[in-house]
């Protein structure tokens, strides 16, 4: 039988605030254990939560860009239960009126769009971390992460593969960004998903019975999570087994799944709206002030870069996929005065590679945009070729400084005198007589052979298109 | 010194008849001596009061001090006090001492009033007897065989008794009004969010507010100037400037519609309680106020209600004493269900525990809609009875409790009964309107309580009101008979 995969994911986004939602402790990461927990976070008895504004910006930035509705009205809410890091016996939270509605976005994927559904999206507050190592039979609490601002954006069933989950993953991941609600951090946990996978036979409406996957920091896991458990239940379901409701845990050594919880043993949260905080009211003015500060979003830069440069879908979507590298992008572009095509090859040829290999950031370039514009503009007013161009970038890589610094230092600058280049061919001509000879007597694909031999006594800087057309005049 | 009003002592310190130590010591050895027939404080701070008096006492010579600078008072032990043991009446909090001090507290001492000591109160606040104290039960001074009302009956005790001057408590279905009645002293709840909640211990988030407990109208307004205010640590607090509370003390009630609901004046008062009312309704009309029957139509829904909505509030807000951070903690836990079920289990006493099931049960799937959805919407029926009221007059006046203190013990075993002594008070909680008690009578040696409620922040009117009773009327300076030779 074929089986059809469905997929929905919750993405928890860490807001970028400096101090957590209901309280004024700071949110920055990496501090000794309970160092950043005031009385708030501790749940000390009398103590009450203050609404931190500015995570409702940020939320309503994520709605207007996925063209949700802002609530004018939400309600945070008490999801209860107990566990040693959750300090209040509840995680303060929105259930039935989320400050974000439905929305969606674009995802790209084998240079096909495809649009996924947001459900909402709702604020809430992320709870300690409890510590079982080091504590020889006792469990560690600490608070620090208590009380840091999470936006849990749900999305609705839409994704088909495990590939798309990522795909709109990176999306949302990229617009946060963009939006700079979120530092996108995965291994600090600041950008953490749970997916919802079920599978049904092809063609059939009513969806499956789903698990959920809990807790994946990176994209890898996502999809790896996700294949593992489409396996297990189309093995299950071939087997003339049934799948049961249940959340499980991905476990990343042993690639595999297992239980958490069955759907019987699920909490009763025993939602109810929070007494300590009023609903949430946004104004109108509010809202335009915040549209009026939202930056060029990612699905406009793409088209933009469509249209303004003549790019591929691709090449749009690769660019725009992180607001710095559309920067860098376009600071090329600006500064190189060269074709955008060549930009492109550019900067998603040999520094994509670099950075790849060495596993930097767009912003931990070793070459900067001003640098590779530099460059670009020697190649287009043919000071170097496009292959010695590779030499002068690897140097730059290496912080030997600008380009006209290494092509001078370096002696790289093209020969186009074709008098000189000339001589060079009459070098070569008479110092292979028999290939010549062969040349002429039709192997043409000796042409090659002379190039590269002008090439070589050239040191590589004879400009290849103006050798090219010489070379066949005095072969012929 | 005790029998004095706070105007007397405020004038008596300022003018150098005696210290604040000297007042502050007073109070001190009343309590010590006389504290141990009645059980009204949990803690005494003699060493922090008698430093605080000093430091009032500079203020006064330097001419610093404002009204109430020097003046003793007790807090109820629901509110967090820096340093000092905040046990709310429960053995799990029986070894927290609070690192931090309520909005309520910090604002008596920055008008540098002397704190006596941590009053006595139900469990978290869950009581009318005062009964479910992990400390307990208080006595009312009138009778000590007889309740003081809860669940701020530790203050209201220590007031009757004159162990401190003035005191706070917190109302959450009647806990300063049924107390205050009960034991004959004065007590104001304010209008929802009008005194800020950071800091006392939360028990209904929606409904409780603190307010203060005295021997007179105008007592209880000089408190009330100190402790109201917005608090941007109260997300529910009132962003609206205060009154001046006293200002209006002395208008005439010429004119003043007063709203009687003849729901309050029903079946279950007790015939000399609504005797002793007749009398006091007499005195407002010579005042020249007029009388108006009016109707509350739901009032009979809302004990049923509150007993869904503030057990809902309660099964949450009571979910942080786990055992995990602070006070009691089991001894030997095998693992985390033993830790939590045995700390909560040990910890807690049965009427508290009783109110977080019946409250988990409101809330929990499949019944969320019928309890507590529905009590919610019953509750806005109740706050519209009232709004239709204030329509029609400027005052409502009732009872405050059905009937005068009642025996230790008589209703201690039947939940329901002992609820429904809450009847005339818990709908103005539901509400959220301000409302207070005042002496009004003495039946059989035992005080009857006189209930005025207001429209939302009319506190000034209410206190210009019992003001203006306690002109023509001595009730509230009535002292109980088994007190009078100490007194």
């Amino acid at each position: 039988m074929a089986w059809e995969v469905v997929i929905g994911l919750e993405i928890h986004a860490q807001l970028a605030t400096k101090s957590k939602i209901f309280s004024g402790a700071s949110t920055a990461y990496g501090a000794d254990p309970n160092t950043q927990a005031c009385a708030v976070d501790l749940a000390l008895p009398g103590v009450l939560p203050v609404l931190n504004m500015a995570v409702v910006e940020m939320a309503a930035k994520l709605g207007l860009a996925i063209g949700a509705e802002v609530a004018q009205r939400s309600v945070f809410a008490r999801k209860n239960y107990f566990y040693p890091d959750l300090p209040k016996g509840y995680q303060i939270s929105q259930f039935e009126l989320p400050i974000v509605g439905k929305g969606q976005l674009n995802i790209e994927l084998d240079g096909e769009e495809k649009t996924i559904g947001v459900t909402r999206a709702h604020l809430e507050e992320d709870a300690g971390k409890s510590l079982h190592e080091d504590f020889q039979g006792s469990t560690g609490i600490d608070l620090n992460r208590a009380g840091t601002p999470l936006l849990e954006i749900v999305s609705e069933p839409d994704m088909r593969s495990s590939k798309e989950a990522v795909a709109y993953m990176k999306k949302i991941h990229s617009l946060v960004r963009y939006l700079d609600i979120c530092d996108g951090n995965m291994q600090e946990g600041s950008f953490r998903c749970d997916a919802n996978v079920s599978v049904r036979p092809v063609g059939q409406e009513e969806l499956g019975t789903r698990a959920e996957l809990k807790n994946l920091n990176s994209f890898r896991f996502v999809e790896r999570a996700i294949n593992i458990e489409v396996e297990r239940q189309i093995d299950i379901l071939e087997s003339g087994g049934k799948v049961v409701q249940e959340t499980r845990l991905y476990d990343a050594d042993k690639n595999e799944t297992r239980s958490m919880r069955s759907k019987e043993e699920a909490n009763d949260y025993r939602y109810f709206p929070d007494p300590d905080l009023l609903p949430l009211v946004i104004e109108p003015e509010f809202l335009e002030q915040v549209k009026a500060k939202l930056p060029e979003l990612p699905d406009e830069k793409k088209q933009r870069f469509m249209q303004a440069y003549a790019l591929s879908l691709y090449d749009a979507a690769v660019l725009t996929s992180s607001r710095e590298l559309a920067e860098f992008f376009e600071q090329t572009v600006k500064l190189s005065a060269s074709d955008a095509k060549l930009c492109v090859n550019w900067v998603m040829g040999d520094l994509s590679a670099l950075l790849n290999k060495e596993n930097l950031d767009i912003t931990e370039s070793k070459v900067t945009a001003p640098q590779l514009a530099g460059m670009l503009r020697r190649i287009s007013d043919n000071t170097i070729s496009g292959k010695i161009a590779k030499t002068v970038f690897e140097a730059m890589w290496a912080g030997e400084g600008d380009a006209d610094k290494i092509i001078e230092q370096k002696g790289l600058k093209q020969v186009t005198d074709s008098g000189a280049i000339e001589k060079l061919i009459d070098e070569v001509i008479a110092n292979n007589p028999k290939q010549l000879e062969q040349y002429r007597a039709g192997k043409e694909k000796l042409f090659g052979f002379f190039v590269g031999q002008v090439m070589k006594i050239s040191k590589g800087k004879a400009n290849p298109a103006q050798l090219n057309e010489l070379l066949k005049k005095k072969l012929s | 010194m005790h029998n004095k009003t706070l105007v007397e002592l405020s004038k008596a310190l300022h003018k150098g008849e005696y210290s604040s130590v000297e007042l502050t010591q007073h109070f001190l050895d009343r309590i010590k001596n006389y504290d141990s027939q009645i059980n009204s404080f949990i803690t005494i701070t003699t060493d922090e009061a008698l430093k605080a008096a000093q430091a009032a006492d500079q203020i006064i010579a330097n001419g610093d001090a404002g009204f109430l600078t020097g003046i003793p008072l007790a807090h109820k032990d629901i509110f967090c006090t820096h340093g000092v043991k905040t046990s709310c009446g429960s053995k799990m909090l029986d070894n927290f001492i609070a690192p931090y001090n309520a909005t309520v507290v910090e604002k008596c001492q920055a008008a540098g009033m002397v704190m006596l000591g941590k009053t006595n109160m139900d469990e978290f606040a869950m009581g009318s007897s005062n009964e479910t104290s992990f400390y307990g039960p208080v006595k009312n001074p009138w009778d000590i065989k007889s309740v003081p009302g809860g669940s701020s009956g530790g203050s209201a005790a220590a007031v009757a008794a004159r162990l401190a001057p003035i005191a706070t408590g917190t109302d959450t279905g009647g806990s300063i009004r049924q107390p205050a009645a009960l034991c004959g002293i004065t007590g104001l709840k304010p209008t929802y969010g009008r005194v800020s909640r950071y800091g006392m211990i939360a028990f209904a988030s929606s409904l409780d507010q603190a307010g203060p407990m005295g021997r007179s109208a105008e007592d209880v307004a000089h408190l009330l100037n100190v402790i109201s205010g917005f608090d941007e640590r109260d997300s529910t607090s009132l962003d609206v400037p205060s009154d001046d509370y006293t200002a209006n003390l002395n208008d005439k009630l010429a004119g003043l519609k007063i709203g009687l609901p003849k729901e309050y004046f029903a079946e279950g008062l007790d015939s000399n309680v609504a005797k002793a009312l007749e009398s006091a309704i007499k005195e407002f009309e010579q005042a020249g106020a007029t009388l108006h029957e009016i109707s509350l139509p739901n009032t009979h829904l809302a004990v049923p209600i509150y007993y869904i909505i503030a057990p809902a509030e309660c099964s949450s807000n009571l979910s942080r004493f786990d055992g995990v951070r602070f006070g009691y903690r089991c001894e030997n836990p095998t693992d985390l269900d033993d830790l939590y079920t045995r700390s909560r289990g040990e910890g807690f006493g049965a009427e508290v525990k009783r109110r977080i099931m019946i409250g988990a049960y409101a809330l929990s799937a499949g019944y969320y809609d019928a309890y507590y959805l529905k009590a919610q919407q019953i509750r806005r029926l109740i706050s519209q009875d009232f709004s239709d009221a204030f329509k029609q007059v400027d005052v409502i006046l009732g009872p405050t409790s059905p009937t005068t203190a009642f025996k230790i013990g008589e209703k201690s075993d039947d939940p329901v009964t002992m609820y429904l002594s809450d009847i005339y008070t818990i709908a103005v909680n539901m509400a959220g309107l301000p409302a207070m008690s005042i002496p009004a009578g003495l039946v059989e040696q035992r005080p009857v309580g006189l209930q005025l409620i207001g429209n939302y922040l009319k506190e000034a009117q209410l206190l210009n009101v019992a003001h203006q009773y306690q002109q023509v009327t001595d009730w509230h300076q009535a002292v109980p008979q088994d007190f009078k030779e100490v007194l």
